[in-house]
């Protein structure tokens, strides 16, 4: 691992201080939260950040339920602490289930909510040194066309960066249309989660919309109305402990037999949580139908491209989201 | 580790910019200065010489260094040690003592929960937690919440066993 300055910061505005930009050009700093991806990739010599921040101290660790019945979540809630939590289980099992779906229980002890948002987007010649990666050396060439494939993305994927974005919570927060607050040396803003993440397009390395010197305070849930419904499925190649080869988030709502507001998001199979809007638009309106389900899978995957190894994910993509809509709201 | 004479000595524990610490494991405090990139496993070992947990992957995937840090289960080759003063570190060293089992090492012992005994040490203090932990009655619940620990032996039925028996769930 190379050597770094280590800071704990007392509270957010110290925090902003310590990583605001103009620092050398070139000098890495990274906030540290629980530290499973960071940690992990610092030891890969992958992240070799000048200067980790150690924003564990800085209070944003507790779970608000607003008046309107949404959820203000710290950036430093943990996974495990999150999915158990009375309101977002009762309100939000979508959430609930994504989370518990996720890493194992000691990682989800340690893995933060703005941790999670940010792991990285990666594959396994990411995390090899010794592999040609646009993502970790930008220009260098991407093994991973061409190579093993197998679990990489379907979807959003460019001729520079086919790798996956392997979380289960990012998945549901799309779904439930999740708000990222951050403060920054500009302000404050807050950022929909569906304008979060960026394609790979041709600079890989820039995974979401955060400028330098950015840190997430807080994610936000508006409050799920009367009628709402929400679940999530994931398929893997062993039951416990494994990212997803293809999983669904969905939220519906149902007033008088028909649904009237539908928010679908796929896991494992994009290059960014994917939101699936022309799925969305197909439901809102119609009865739940299994035909109307299975339409709206065929458009989540409409502009799915295979790479050599992961063409069966198109069609597992497809059939995990009518189950899991199926699951949801069974149809008439 | 001993030095003969000329040996240069070792500075890697404790660097010129290195971060004063006082770690609490196991009701005892250390004061120490700790290169921020040591990690809590490395230090147990290497520093503490508390060897009873384990390096397996050191990329959080196997288990082998699980401890507690303030009654929650974690992998130890994940936090940098910098990051856990003044929590409270509990190692298998503090669960139990020869003379008195932790009610999991004598399940563990009673159900032949291990082969080549590597992973042991990670998987008690694991299934410890999960004690604590909203868990259902059933061996499939208990198998999905002890996926972060890998036993290469494949002890998984003795281990799941002697789990449910100091659960009551047998």
């Amino acid at each position: 691992m190379h050597s770094f300055q280590y800071t704990r910061a007392a509270d957010i505005e110290e925090a902003l201080r310590l990583a605001a930009p103009p620092s050398e050009p070139g000098r890495q700093v990274r906030f540290l939260a629980g530290g499973t991806t960071l940690v992990d990739l610092m030891k890969l010599d992958v992240e070799t950040p000048a200067h980790v921040i150690d924003i564990n101290g800085l209070g944003l660790d507790q779970i608000e339920v607003l008046p309107d019945g949404g959820a203000r979540i710290g950036a430093l809630v943990r996974n495990a602490d999150l999915a158990r939590h009375a309101h977002i289980a009762a309100q939000y099992p979508v959430l609930s289930q994504a989370l518990l779906a996720g890493a194992s229980a000691q990682l989800r002890n340690m893995a933060t909510t703005s941790g999670n948002l940010l792991q990285r987007t990666r594959c396994v010649y990411f995390r090899d040194r010794a592999a040609r990666c646009n993502k970790r050396d930008p220009g260098s060439g991407c093994d991973a066309i061409g190579g093993h494939n197998r679990n990489l993305a379907v979807l959003g994927a460019s001729e520079h960066c086919i790798a996956t974005n392997p979380s289960d919570m990012n998945v549901a927060l799309m779904a439930l249309q999740a708000t990222v607050h951050v403060q920054g040396p500009d302000g404050g803003r807050a950022i929909a989660l569906r304008d979060f993440y960026l394609l790979p397009g041709d600079t890989p390395q820039r995974e979401t919309v955060l400028r330098p010197g950015e840190l997430i305070t807080h994610v936000g849930l508006p409050p799920c109305a009367p009628g709402t419904r929400s679940c999530y499925v994931k398929l893997r190649d062993r039951a416990s402990y494994e990212f997803a080869l293809a999983s669904a988030a969905v939220v519906l709502r149902v007033q008088d037999a028909r649904i009237v507001a539908a928010g679908i998001a796929l896991g494992g199979v994009g290059t960014r949580p994917w939101h699936c809007p022309r799925a969305e638009q197909v439901l809102v309106g119609q009865a739940p139908s299994a035909a109307q389900y299975q339409q709206a899978a065929r458009a989540a995957l409409q502009d799915a491209v295979a790479q050599s190894e992961n063409g069966f994910k198109i069609e597992l993509a497809r059939r995990c989201l009518v189950h899991t809509l199926s699951t949801a709201l069974p149809p008439q | 580790m001993s030095h003969s004479p000329g040996d240069t000595p070792c500075t890697a524990r404790q660097p010129a910019g290195g971060v004063p610490t006082t770690l609490r494991v196991n009701g005892a405090s250390h004061a120490l200065t700790l290169d921020p990139r040591a990690t809590l496993l490395d230090t147990l070992r290497e520093t503490l010489h508390l060897t009873g947990t384990k390096k397996g992957c050191d990329h959080g995937q196997c288990g082998a260094c699980t401890v507690h840090v303030d009654g929650r289960r974690v992998n130890a080759c994940l936090v940098l040690a910098v990051t856990a003063g003044d929590r409270d570190i509990a190692t298998i060293e503090g669960l139990g003592s020869v003379q008195s089992l932790h009610p999991l090492q004598a399940a563990f012992v009673e159900h032949d929960g291990y082969q080549c005994g590597y992973c042991t040490a990670g998987q008690i203090m694991s299934a410890a937690a999960l004690l604590h932990e909203p868990c259902g009655d059933s061996d499939d619940e208990v198998r999905e919440l002890m996926s972060g620990n890998i036993c290469r032996c494949g002890a998984y039925a003795n281990i799941v066993a002697a789990i449910q028996d100091v659960r009551g769930k047998r």
